[in-house]
């Protein structure tokens, strides 16, 4: 078998990550945790919180940096086959459980083929492609794919394939097995407690593999629920690290003025949060594709970016991200334009109706974003009202498509494949989830477009279909797309690589230190 | 009608207004848009038709109504108030690991407006007109206009971030693994703001209520006749006003004490208590039916516990009162 070596980036992680200062082991790290995780078994909960605090206690095969290239985490090196069909990973020496038991490839087989398929919607997609996972020795494993899936090297991240330990989960009701409360993981920090509705304690992992890895002796995070509280918990010193989107944006600009702080929009790569207003395709006004279209011009996204979001992130220009692998810059104009917009409006079937707008029920910044969005769309014709709900009637207003407009925002996982598709394919339309092609978009020659980029090996030829894909889908604009959202991490200065990869802080805090 | 009997009569009336509570709590629920599996599944970001239906089974929520209606009414008759498969833990564990921080807050807010409230009140009266009771007037309507999450906000802005005196949230200071005294005193610094802040709207209600009624009272003959027989002021108020004028008190009492439990869900969110009123707040949005019907319980048992307290305590206030009459 040929094998294409992808080499291991380890050194260039270390030569960034390291300056000239040398690391210094010791302090405490006080973070807060918003909103309170429901559990911290990242295999059963993959939300948000979950992930801040369980990516410190579970690993996957690899991380990834900001440019989303893969390294080493719990896989020291891998080869991909020439086909694309067969992966190898060679398994880090020394590793063990948080209970002493070793780990071994038989962990990432139990915890892929078995545990992940039964409770990972996100990942069971990807399994699809995968026609066998086997250990071939303790320090060995190999997924075979069925067809070449191109962002395959792209979900072995710890939010997406935590590596869970065989020996306490092999045989029993996951989702009732006692351990759950006391997760065991291979990370760089153990659990130690969770007092609900105060705190969650970590502690150092002292037979953690890396050599003097990692630096920081314990871990809180703070549970505090309310944002202006959060705020003055950095302000009196109590916690050090403000995650992005953990205070409300107008604090921003305050808190980074205050000294020995720094203030850094990296971390969020992986993700890309991409916002955009969900247009209900399926019926009403927003049927009409000149609808649409007027709706998309008539928003000035550049004053909701500088005075809502403090100009943190950016304009979106379709429906992928720039960090995004992938992403075509060049794609059709969507910029604010009402002259445009009434056109569009008076091409269109729109005879005045009352639109209904869903806000975002994630605090203020997003209440104020539809109330100015309301404004724009006023001012080029429409009529609109803004129906407020909480979390769950969002999420099953969207998901029954009982909406005309309503914003959202998504990940998209670093590929267009993984991230992007989910949303715009035809056979991703299902009532019942808020997450899935809600808009309605129905285009066959895109979806035959998806399908062939996603199965193909050579990313020359992903990045052609894709840009094609790009283009079509603004021309066509189901969705109007917003911002790709920028989520700063406020911390104290003296705090030292708290991101270093393209996951940020969700991907544990084992580079991490503090200079004392 | 004797003591035990009446008690007994108010406690099965309890019991079957309780039932009652918990069946219209129940379906007021359910009939909220949006259930727990879709909340879980939204927070996930990513679902299929599998995941939801293995939440929903899970939860339960694939039965009839009526089915789990009656599976909630017979475990909570056991006192069993079901499991939060949420937080993957006993609705009752749950309950029991926030009550107490809940029941310290509210107490203590409880015992200082009252006493507090009081206070002002015997002395506002005792000065009507002159500028101490104007001061206090002001004051007290002040509090009681003012929104508590402000006052919350202002309290720690000052107390907590400019002059640095009190911590401005959470229960005690996390990491410093304080026992004994320590402890206490930690705990106690904490309490400071919250319990304040809680406090302050019933001392406003206490205040005025007792300079009302004193004012009242004050007026009667038998505190005249009280007056002609030459009884020492203090005595005439302490033993025939302010008695008297505790009455309506009371009743205040009665009601505040009914919040001892569930009513401190904004003081609890903005200190970051991790007491009850939040947890029930949180089982709101993420519609954890169990966890809010077991705390809609609790609660519910502790208003008609306290309103049995307050009716037996003006018997003992005032004798003329009879009890069950």
């Amino acid at each position: 078998m040929m094998n294409k070596v992808i080499t291991p980036l380890v050194l260039a992680a270390v030569l960034t990550a390291a300056p000239a200062l040398a690391q210094q082991s010791g302090g405490t790290l006080n973070l807060v945790i918003q909103p309170e995780p429901p559990s911290l078994m990242m295999g059963l909960v993959q939300n948000g919180p979950t992930q801040m605090v369980a990516g410190d206690i579970y690993e996957s095969l690899l991380r990834y940096d900001t440019d989303l290239q893969p390294m080493p985490s719990l896989a020291r090196e891998w080869e991909v086959s020439e086909d694309g069909l067969t992966y190898t990973f060679h398994l880090q020496d020394g590793v063990t459980w948080h209970d002493g038991e070793a780990f071994t490839a038989h962990d990432v087989v139990f915890s892929a083929d078995v545990f992940l398929r039964e409770t990972h919607p996100r990942l069971r997609a990807t399994l699809e492609y995968v026609d066998s996972i086997e250990a071939v020795d303790d320090a060995t494993v190999v997924f075979t794919l069925t067809e070449p899936f191109g962002p395959f090297l792209g979900t072995f991240e710890a939010g997406t394939m935590p590596i869970i330990p065989r020996h306490i989960y092999e045989g029993t009701d996951f989702a009732n097995n006692e351990m759950n409360n006391t997760p065991i993981g291979t990370g760089p920090f153990k659990f130690q407690e969770w007092r609900r509705g105060s705190f969650i304690h970590l502690v150092k992992n002292e037979d953690y593999y890396l050599d003097g890895r990692p630096y920081l002796d314990e871990v809180y995070y703070h549970v505090i629920p309310d944002g202006a509280s959060r705020a003055v918990a950095y302000e009196t010193g109590t916690v050090d690290v403000l995650h992005g989107g953990s205070v409300e944006n107008f604090d921003v600009p305050r808190l980074s003025e205050l000294p020995d702080t720094c203030v850094t929009e990296a971390g969020w790569e992986y993700f890309g949060p991409h916002s955009w207003m969900w247009m209900n395709n399926h019926e009403g006004p927003m049927a009409d594709p000149n609808t649409r279209r007027a709706v998309m011009h008539a928003l000035d996204r550049e004053f909701a970016l500088d005075a809502l979001w403090n100009g943190l992130g950016k304009l979106a220009t379709g429906p992928v991200s720039s960090s995004t692998r992938f992403y075509e810059p060049d794609t059709p104009s969507i910029a604010f334009d009402p002259e445009l917009a009434r056109e569009y409006l008076e091409q269109s079937s729109y005879d005045g109706e009352t639109l209904q707008l869903l806000p975002l029920p994630y605090g203020e910044t997003w209440q104020r974003w539809a109330e100015a969005t309301r404004q724009n769309l006023i001012e080029v014709g429409f009529d609109v009202e803004l129906v407020a709900t909480d979390v769950a009637g969002w999420n099953q207003r969207v998901a029954d498509w009982d909406f005309d407009l309503a914003f959202t925002y998504l990940y998209q996982y670093g590929d267009p494949a993984l991230g992007v598709s989910r949303t715009y394919v035809e056979s991703n339309i299902a009532k019942g989830s808020p997450w899935n092609n809600v808009a309605g978009y129905r285009n066959p020659e895109v979806d035959a477009k998806w399908d062939q980029a996603a199965l193909s090996a050579s990313d020359d030829e992903r990045q052609t279909l894709y840009t094609e894909i790009q283009n079509t889908i603004v021309e066509d604009m189901p969705v109007a797309w917003l911002l790709e959202l920028g989520f700063p991490t406020i911390h104290r200065c003296n705090v030292k690589d708290l991101v270093t990869t393209g996951i940020g802080i969700n991907d544990g805090l084992r580079d991490a230190w503090i200079e004392q | 009608m004797s003591v035990i009997r009446f008690i007994l009569a108010r406690l099965v009336k309890g019991a079957v207004i309780l039932l009652a509570i918990l069946v219209l709590n129940f379906l007021l629920i359910h009939a909220a848009p949006g259930d727990p599996a879709a909340v879980m599944a939204g927070e996930a970001g990513a679902t299929d038709e599998q995941f939801i239906a293995d939440l929903r089974a899970r939860f339960g929520l694939d039965q009839p109504l009526s089915t789990q209606l009656w599976l909630y009414i017979k475990g909570a008759i056991q006192l069993d108030l079901g499991y939060s498969y949420r937080q993957g833990m006993p609705v009752a564990d749950l309950i029991w690991d926030r009550l107490p921080a809940t029941l310290l807050l509210t107490m203590s807010a409880f015992v200082l407006s009252i006493m507090l409230g009081v206070a002002a009140g015997v002395l506002a009266a005792s000065r009507q007109g002159g500028w101490g009771d104007t001061i206090i007037s002001t004051v007290a309507m002040i509090f009681y206009a003012t929104p508590l999450f402000w006052i919350a906000l202002m309290a720690s802005l000052l107390f907590s971030v400019v002059l640095g005196w009190l911590p401005g949230f959470g229960y005690e200071t996390i990491g410093a693994n304080y026992t004994g005294m320590a402890r206490v005193l930690d705990i106690g610094r904490h309490l400071i703001l919250p319990a304040t802040t809680l406090g302050l709207f019933f001392t406003a209600v206490y205040m005025r209520m007792t300079r009302a009624s004193m004012l009242e009272v004050s007026r009667l003959d038998f505190v005249k006749t009280a007056r002609a027989k030459g009884l020492r002021p203090g005595i005439i108020q302490r033993r025939h006003i302010l008695r008297n004028a505790l009455l309506p008190v009371i009743t205040l009492a009665g009601l505040q004490a009914g919040q001892i439990v569930g009513g401190a869900v904004l003081t609890e969110t903005v200190f970051a208590w991790p007491g009850i009123g939040r947890l029930m707040f949180e089982a709101i949005s993420q519609r954890d039916y169990n966890v809010l019907l077991g705390v809609f319980f609790v609660s519910a048992a502790m208003v008609l516990l306290f309103n049995l307290i307050t009716d037996i305590l003006y018997v003992i206030v005032d004798p003329r009162i009879r009890i069950g009459s």
